[in-house]
């Protein structure tokens, strides 16, 4: 005997199923949901108030950096970053200029710099982070949004929500991002969002010896406000259109 | 590593899988316009490969996000790209584009087999009846009037496939072009050129398939489908080639300050890949299609001639995909260094990825002794009306070795049973 069903009847028990179906795993997702927010503590955070009147932005002056590579170790130790592996959150670059031209190097990020030898040339060193661009290329690409800008101005990745895909890597012009060789996800210098959270400055700032790296809401009158709005500073690469934020006093044109 | 790096290229993020992807998805567009070619621009000379091109993209178009997923830092979170796009993204539209574009392919077959299918069902014997009646999902109206819309509907979504498996591929392109950080990439041609690439790659390939086939099912090759395939093969090379040299002359004759970084690239880090297997490849397939189609040459030579490009194009676009996904990033994007490529051999190495390659061919036996695709030939079979009872069965030892196996498997799916039933 064939069993009929009335399109009716198919009809209901398709929506039916196709309900349990989008209900159960969106059920369950909720839970889980609700389980991430109270393992990081039940209170939310009311962001728009933390970011009020504060933009930060950072001073590099290469006239004073002496290629020590502190920040670089400091940074690797503050932020989990592998000590042992090629990837830096912030480095240093060293440029002397020989008869042959501009030789440029960062052995380890800076860490293995070589003593300094004399030479009737130009040398100086450059240290580099990430530049919290205005217009950042790696922000625009991430497919998943997992890549934003804070309110007060710094990148950060959420790493819960990242797919590891590095295309914010290849989009980013300046080199700064890495794939996590632990967590496998992207990776940045953030100008340590966790420190300034709690009203300290960026490791990085913390340990330089001769004060190259500063750091400062320029809305407020600070330190690195006043540099920007009294001396001659300028970000790298301005023609990628992606206002960065670092400002370097003294940057020669040989930099890239 | 020549001169300097930033600190973090010293890895390079899109290794061998991503060399993959595009050269995948080109296969499969590629692939598509070929069975569009007929089913929409009704050139019927290219009738004997026009379901085996809808095959051959299905099986390519299933591996192509494998290579993708697999190359993800967390794979399990691939569908957030689908759950949480980021609307500004260029690769924001990856799931969902490919997803559609899926969906043709697989409606586009089941409209074009739906007549087979429900006679398969009827009178395949056994799990693979039962196969075959899943499925025909319940649609057994073969009535000269559902056929005809079922035909209708082919060439609507053969019209459809075409925008689709084109925005599909020069969507990658775009992926690359869109990326001012890399100079190598940065260029608005980029979508075009991936385009062209990929049409020329699936066609490449489509000459290879059905010459392959028809060696194992000792079957003839239909010389005017073949020499036909040569023509497009050689029209869209021509434009492939030039618009990839355009996009260096340019850049060469601006000669901004990315130049010497490209130069350098394509002569001392990657000249052997570039000059020689991606352009001088072209150049030389060129030449060969075009010597086939002589009217003096041996038609055993023009076949010979045409495969032989077939292969020798499906190399040169792979290398080409290398030199774009690769080659961009060994320039460094300080301009004044290169990173070095170290061929993995496991971790997104060379082994996977041979995987992926065969992978295709894997999925398209199984789907080709489910659907097999030999419309051509079902005409001249069905004349001698129900022959295939006399088939005397000795002779089958003289048969190629290769060939005996095919049709030993091919026996239990034998399409032309399902003729004795009318």
């Amino acid at each position: 005997m064939k069993k009929e069903i009335s399109r009716r009847a198919f009809i209901v028990s398709t929506c039916k199923i196709l309900a349990a179906g989008v209900l159960m795993p969106a059920g369950g997702l909720a839970v889980l949901e609700k389980a991430s927010f109270a393992e990081n503590g039940s209170e939310v955070t009311d962001w728009r108030k933390v970011w009020e009147g504060k933009e930060w932005g950072f001073v590099v002056d290469t006239h004073k950096c002496i290629g020590c590579a502190r920040c670089v170790k400091a940074c690797k130790q503050e932020n989990h970053v592998p000590l042992d592996k090629e990837v830096y959150r912030t480095w240093v670059e060293r440029y002397r200029e020989t008869a042959l031209g501009v030789e440029i190097d960062s052995p380890n990020g800076g860490l293995d710099f070589p003593p300094l030898e004399e030479t009737t040339g130009k040398q100086f060193f450059v240290p580099k982070l990430c530049n919290q661009c205005k217009n950042a290329p790696c922000v625009q690409v991430c497919p998943v949004g997992a890549t934003y800008r804070t309110g007060d101005g710094v990148i950060l990745v959420d790493d819960k929500r990242c797919v590891g895909c590095r295309y914010c890597i290849q989009a980013c012009p300046y080199g700064a991002r890495f794939l996590h060789p632990e967590t496998h996800v992207a990776d940045k210098c953030t100008w340590c969002y966790h420190r300034v959270m709690k009203g300290m400055e960026p490791a990085c700032v913390t340990v330089c010896p001769v004060g190259a790296r500063k750091f400062g809401n320029l809305n407020e009158h600070s330190e690195v406000r006043e540099i920007i709005e009294t001396e001659r500073v300028r970000g790298l690469k301005p023609e990628k259109g992606t206002k960065p934020m670092v400002f370097y006093i003294g940057l020669d044109e040989v930099v890239m | 590593m020549t001169g300097f790096i930033y600190p973090n290229e010293v890895e390079i993020n899109w290794g061998l899988f991503i060399v993959l992807y595009p050269y995948l998805t080109g296969l499969v567009a590629g692939a598509f316009i070929v069975s569009s070619l007929y089913h929409v621009f009704g050139v019927t000379k290219l009738k004997p490969v026009s379901r085996l091109a809808l095959i051959s993209a299905l099986a390519v178009l299933l591996v192509a996000p494998m290579a993708l997923t697999s190359h993800l830092g967390k794979p399990l979170r691939a569908f957030n790209l689908m759950w949480t796009p980021n609307p500004m993204s260029a690769m924001a539209g990856f799931g969902y584009i490919y997803s559609f574009y899926l969906i043709i392919v697989l409606l586009e077959i089941w409209f074009m087999y739906r007549k087979d299918l429900v006679e398969w069902a009827a009178t395949k014997e056994g799990w693979l009846g039962k196969v075959y009646n899943i499925l025909t999902l319940g649609a057994k109206d073969i009535s000269e009037k559902a056929l005809h819309t079922d035909h209708k509907i082919v060439t609507f979504l053969a019209i459809l496939g075409i925008p689709s498996a084109a925005f599909l591929h020069g969507y990658v392109g775009f992926i690359f072009g869109a990326i001012k950080a890399n100079p190598w990439w940065s260029t608005p041609l980029m979508p075009v050129i991936f385009l062209l690439s990929a049409i020329v790659s699936g066609v490449a390939l489509l000459i290879v398939i059905y010459a392959v086939t028809c060696k194992i099912r000792g079957k003839k090759i239909d010389f005017d489908c073949l020499m036909t395939m040569n023509k497009y093969l050689w029209v869209f090379l021509i434009f492939a080639f030039v618009l990839e040299v355009l996009e260096v002359i340019h850049m060469a004759y601006e000669a901004e300050e990315e130049w010497p970084a490209v130069k350098g690239l394509i002569t001392s880090v990657i000249p052997f890949s570039y000059f020689v297997v991606q352009l001088g490849e072209m150049v030389l397939a060129f030449f060969l299609l075009l010597v086939a189609r002589f009217r003096s040459i041996p038609k055993a030579t023009a076949q010979f001639l045409t495969i032989l490009s077939g292969v020798m194009i499906l190399i040169s676009v792979l290398a080409m995909r290398f030199n774009v996904v690769v080659g961009g990033q060994l320039v460094s994007k300080s301009l004044s260094g290169y990173s070095k490529f170290n061929w993995p051999i496991w971790h997104e190495g060379i082994i996977p990825t041979a995987g992926f390659m065969v992978l295709p061919f894997v999925l398209l036996t199984v789907l080709v002794l489910l659907l097999p695709p030999w419309v051509g030939e079902e005409e001249p079979a069905l004349k001698p009306a129900r022959r295939g009872a006399f088939e005397p069965e000795e002779e089958e030892s003289d048969k190629p070795l290769l060939q005996q196996v095919w049709e030993r498997l091919a026996h239990g799916l034998s399409w032309s049973g399902v003729r004795r039933g009318d």
